[in-house]
């Protein structure tokens, strides 16, 4: 029979390292796909799990079983996906001149025809990772959980330990930054 | 070029877009070894450690106060009263214009 996260957590802080790796399995493919968010490169994508293993590790004693472990481990992520963000900051692409052919055919075909220019095309997503890498750590956090994960303001307030008023001015500046950024775009692609 | 729709657009296609799950082959093994090499937090251990950097820090205080007052003893040691040196040279001076009288 299975043990439950609480047994695992239980028999890991008695000393029993071993009684983790359940854990880790069971978690691995949600933090994966949560860290693939925030970084591209694969090796990237490892480190970012490594540590936020390492550190649940570490702070194991911390968790209170008042919420689920799942719910713990996800507010741990994120701030070692935010963490990676501010120490990557000076590789945050500035400017918009080297579209690849793909994405300026797109771009092209949403100025010719807006509704016909399709959101499933690789171009387009492409575009918008390019986007959210010209964000700054805050807004990029923002607008992934608000706009593209779709959470609400008071989960993603519990997720990143932010105030609701926080998390609200936030919004407001990342989507600013976010138009800022198209309208860079706008401006060199066509001018 | 609509901004506004571009921005909706794009939002969209990252929706569409959900990154994937894949655990590279025995990632676990890797997580698990490093672990070995660290423990679980210790709370008992963590108060040590900030009473031991505590205790560093008072007693550079404690130094840097017993050097000022070093230096300030030092100094009242070796100090020359003008004020002192002033008055003696006056009533000498008068001393010695009682003498002349």
């Amino acid at each position: 029979m299975e043990s439950t996260d609480a047994e695992l957590i239980a028999a890991v802080l008695e000393g029993d390292t071993a009684s983790f790796e359940p854990l880790v399995k069971k978690y691995l493919p949600r933090l994966f796909s949560t860290a693939r968010r925030y970084a591209r490169r694969d090796s990237e994508v490892e480190d970012i799990v490594q540590e936020i293993w390492s550190k649940a590790f570490q702070k194991l004693r911390t968790f209170r079983g008042d919420a689920p472990f799942e719910h713990w481990l996800m507010r741990l992520a994120l701030h070692t996906c935010y963490d990676f963000l501010r120490e990557h900051q000076r590789n945050r692409e500035t400017t918009f001149t080297e579209l690849t052919d793909a994405e300026g055919d797109w771009l092209d075909h949403f100025a010719a025809s807006p509704d016909d220019a399709s959101e499933s095309a690789a171009a387009a997503r492409q575009l918008v990772q390019r986007l959210l890498s010209m964000l700054s750590p805050e807004a990029r956090m923002v607008i992934t959980l608000l706009e593209i994960e779709e959470k609400s303001v008071k989960e993603i307030a519990k997720l990143t330990g932010w105030s609701v008023p926080l998390v609200k001015v936030r919004a407001f500046r990342a989507r600013a930054e976010m138009r800022k950024c198209l309208a860079r775009v706008a401006r060199d692609k066509y001018v | 070029m609509n901004l506004t729709t571009l921005e909706q657009k794009l939002i969209a296609a990252a929706r569409l877009y959900q990154p994937g799950d894949q655990v590279p082959y025995a990632f676990e093994r890797r997580i698990m070894a490093r672990l070995a090499e660290t423990r679980p937090l210790d709370g008992w251990a963590l108060w040590g450690q900030a009473l031991g950097r505590s205790a560093v820090s008072c007693m550079a205080v404690t130094l840097l106060c017993g050097a000022a007052l070093w230096y300030v003893e030092w100094q009242d040691r070796h100090h020359t009263d003008f004020s002192q040196q002033f008055e003696t040279a006056v009533y000498l001076a008068a001393g010695q214009a009682d003498e002349s009288w």
